[in-house]
């Protein structure tokens, strides 16, 4: 199982708790799947004197591992602002740094996430950037301090899944130590499953799981998958090879 | 004659003082803040009547009752409009309108010819669209001064000092948090605007995955722009980006908002229990009619008429009741 920090965590899912029809339907959702770490976004949105401190009791009735996260930030400044915010009221160094360059396809800024980073490192923070599977920004990363890595499949709330899987794989054999997770653009359990073949350690995921028709049931899709892609990824799968092999060879037709 | 004290004018009060003098009960609602106004969060809503519309995003129970309430407004003098809802979504969004009319019922799916024949405003910008036919709205603030006028006009005391007699309602929403410990503010920012250059004779509801809107016409061209939905209790300080994405929306949804006058900005914060269904509580001393979250007037009347059935003839309500103290 995934270790964070020195913190090991029982289970490859990871949950966001955004855009749930209820706080009861995401309670329901983590029950099933068993998910390990919730996400809770801290933006300022929810106003002065812990006006948002409802829902977060909520959260922390969830009883998981929270990762407070600096969704909406869109400059340096405001994410560390923010994540200083968020272990004053969580009570955690654990951070999942976002740093949104680019407001339609909400884009990671590379720029900004590495010197937030290194900012929020030196100040004592246990960061899990939100980046892109490039090689070069996340050897930067890795160099500022970051002990683990959270490149998107694909676009927020998209549900792609694994847009670029040369990419993933090669990250993956570059920091064969390092934990990684696949963070976004997942829509489907099997996405996540094929995450987990590529030895990413684990996968996290909001609205693939909140706007399900069910959610619940979702989430509890995503948990088998993220065990079946384990399990597959401990058993040394096959090759794959181009021509077709009788498992048995036919009796005569030596070649065929 | 029974005798029974609201506490609580706004939707959900006066909802329970309708129904329980209707059906002979000498009732006093109680509101410190005087007659229903801006201090009621109900008076910040949409007035939409949709209930196949909300049930994309809720449990069935609140479509089953929500059905109930257009027909329930009309009958305590409310000008219920029956004209249905309109569904749309933006031409990357497309995809949006598919899971909604898979998710809700009595859909139709509309051609740039049958949403012409609807509302040829919104044609001139999409041609695809979804209708629920079955749904209608209301002017909330209308309705709530209407229906307060008509209840004193009826013998309902209304009153802002308490002085509590007989079975107590609590209908105070947020404000009943102190005994209430599961129930929580759901912020909400709204615009009402004048737009001479649009007419639209339904609510209309615009899919979008990040800035979902809904716009319900008023009289004289006004029309509500609603709503943000932010966990935090917080009941004023409407944000620059809520606003500013409440007015893209409609900018988006039709470019002539572009030049409407607005008239006003509102925020107030929706009272709601985790599964964000109502509740009638029977407490110690008084029954709590709370949580109706974004569906005040679609689900009101059901409260009231399960809180009647339950104090005047001893009938336990079907849904949404728990007796915390068993009698």
């Amino acid at each position: 199982m995934p270790v964070f920090y020195g913190r090991e965590i029982a289970s490859r899912l990871m949950l966001g708790t955004a855009q749930y029809p209820s706080p009861a339907v995401l309670a329901e959702a983590f029950r099933r799947s068993g998910a390990g770490i919730a996400t809770v976004s801290v933006r300022r949105e929810a106003g002065g004197d812990r006006a948002g401190q409802d829902f977060w009791e909520l959260i922390r009735d969830l009883d998981v591992a929270l990762l407070p996260n600096t969704a909406g930030c869109h400059s340096v400044r405001e994410a560390v602002t923010t994540a200083q915010m968020a272990r004053e009221l969580f009570d955690t160094n654990w951070i999942k740094l976002e740093v949104i360059g680019h407001g339609d396809t909400l884009q990671p800024d590379p720029f900004g996430l590495v010197e937030a980073a290194q900012a929020l490192t030196e100040d004592g923070f246990e960061v899990f950037p939100y980046c892109t599977e490039d090689l070069v920004l996340c050897s930067r990363l890795v160099e500022v301090g970051c002990q683990v890595l959270m490149p998107w499949g694909a676009p927020i709330g998209t549900g792609l899944g694994l847009n670029n899987l040369y990419g993933l794989r090669s990250l993956r054999a570059h920091f064969p130590d390092l934990p990684l997770v696949v963070d976004a653009g997942l829509g489907l359990p099997s996405q996540a499953a094929q995450a987990i073949e590529l030895g990413y350690d684990a996968v996290l995921l909001n609205t693939a799981v909140a706007k399900a028709g069910d959610p619940a049931a979702m989430a509890e899709g995503f948990a088998r998958a993220v065990e079946a892609g384990a399990l597959a990824h401990g058993a040394d799968p096959m090759e794959p090879r181009d021509m077709a092999a009788p498992s048995t060879p036919v009796l005569g037709m030596p070649f065929k | 004659m029974s005798d029974i004290t609201i506490l609580g004018g706004g939707v959900a009060g006066l909802a329970m003082a309708a129904e329980l003098s209707g059906r002979g009960a000498a009732v006093t609602v109680v509101d410190p803040a005087g007659p229903v106004g801006a201090h009621a969060c109900s008076w910040w809503a949409g007035g939409m009547l949709a209930p196949e519309c909300e049930g994309v995003l809720t449990e069935p129970e609140v479509v089953r009752q929500g059905r109930k309430a257009a027909e329930w407004w009309a009958g305590q003098g409310a000008e219920v409009v029956r004209n249905g809802t309109l569904v749309v979504a933006l031409g990357r969004d497309q995809r949006e309108l598919a899971s909604f009319a898979r998710r809700a019922e009595g859909v139709a799916s509309l051609d740039r010819d049958g949403l012409k024949a609807l509302e040829p405003h919104l044609a001139e910008h999409f041609d695809r669209a979804l209708f629920i036919e079955s749904e209608a709205h209301l002017d909330p603030r209308a309705s709530l001064t209407g229906l307060q006028a008509r209840l004193e006009g009826r013998g309902v005391r209304f009153v802002t000092e308490p002085s509590p007699s007989g079975q107590v309602i609590d209908c105070r929403g947020l404000a009943a948090r102190d005994a209430l410990p599961d129930l929580r503010g759901v912020k909400g920012e709204m615009l009402v605007v004048r737009c001479p250059d649009v007419t639209l004779s339904r609510p209309v509801r615009l899919l979008h995955p990040r800035f979902p809107l809904y716009i319900v016409p008023r009289p004289d061209h006004v029309f509500m722009l609603g709503a943000t939905q932010i966990e935090s209790g917080e009941r004023g300080r409407a944000s620059l980006r809520s606003v500013m994405e409440l007015m893209n929306a409609a900018y988006a949804l039709h470019p002539a908002f572009g030049e409407a006058e607005l008239l006003e900005i509102g925020v107030d914060a929706r009272p709601a229990f985790p599964d964000n269904q109502p509740r009638l509580r029977q407490g110690a001393d008084r029954l709590y009619a709370n949580g109706l979250f974004r569906h005040g007037f679609l689900l009101a009347p059901t409260l009231a008429r399960m809180a009647a059935d339950w104090l005047l003839d001893n009938r336990t309500p079907e849904v949404w009741f728990e007796d915390h103290c068993e009698r």
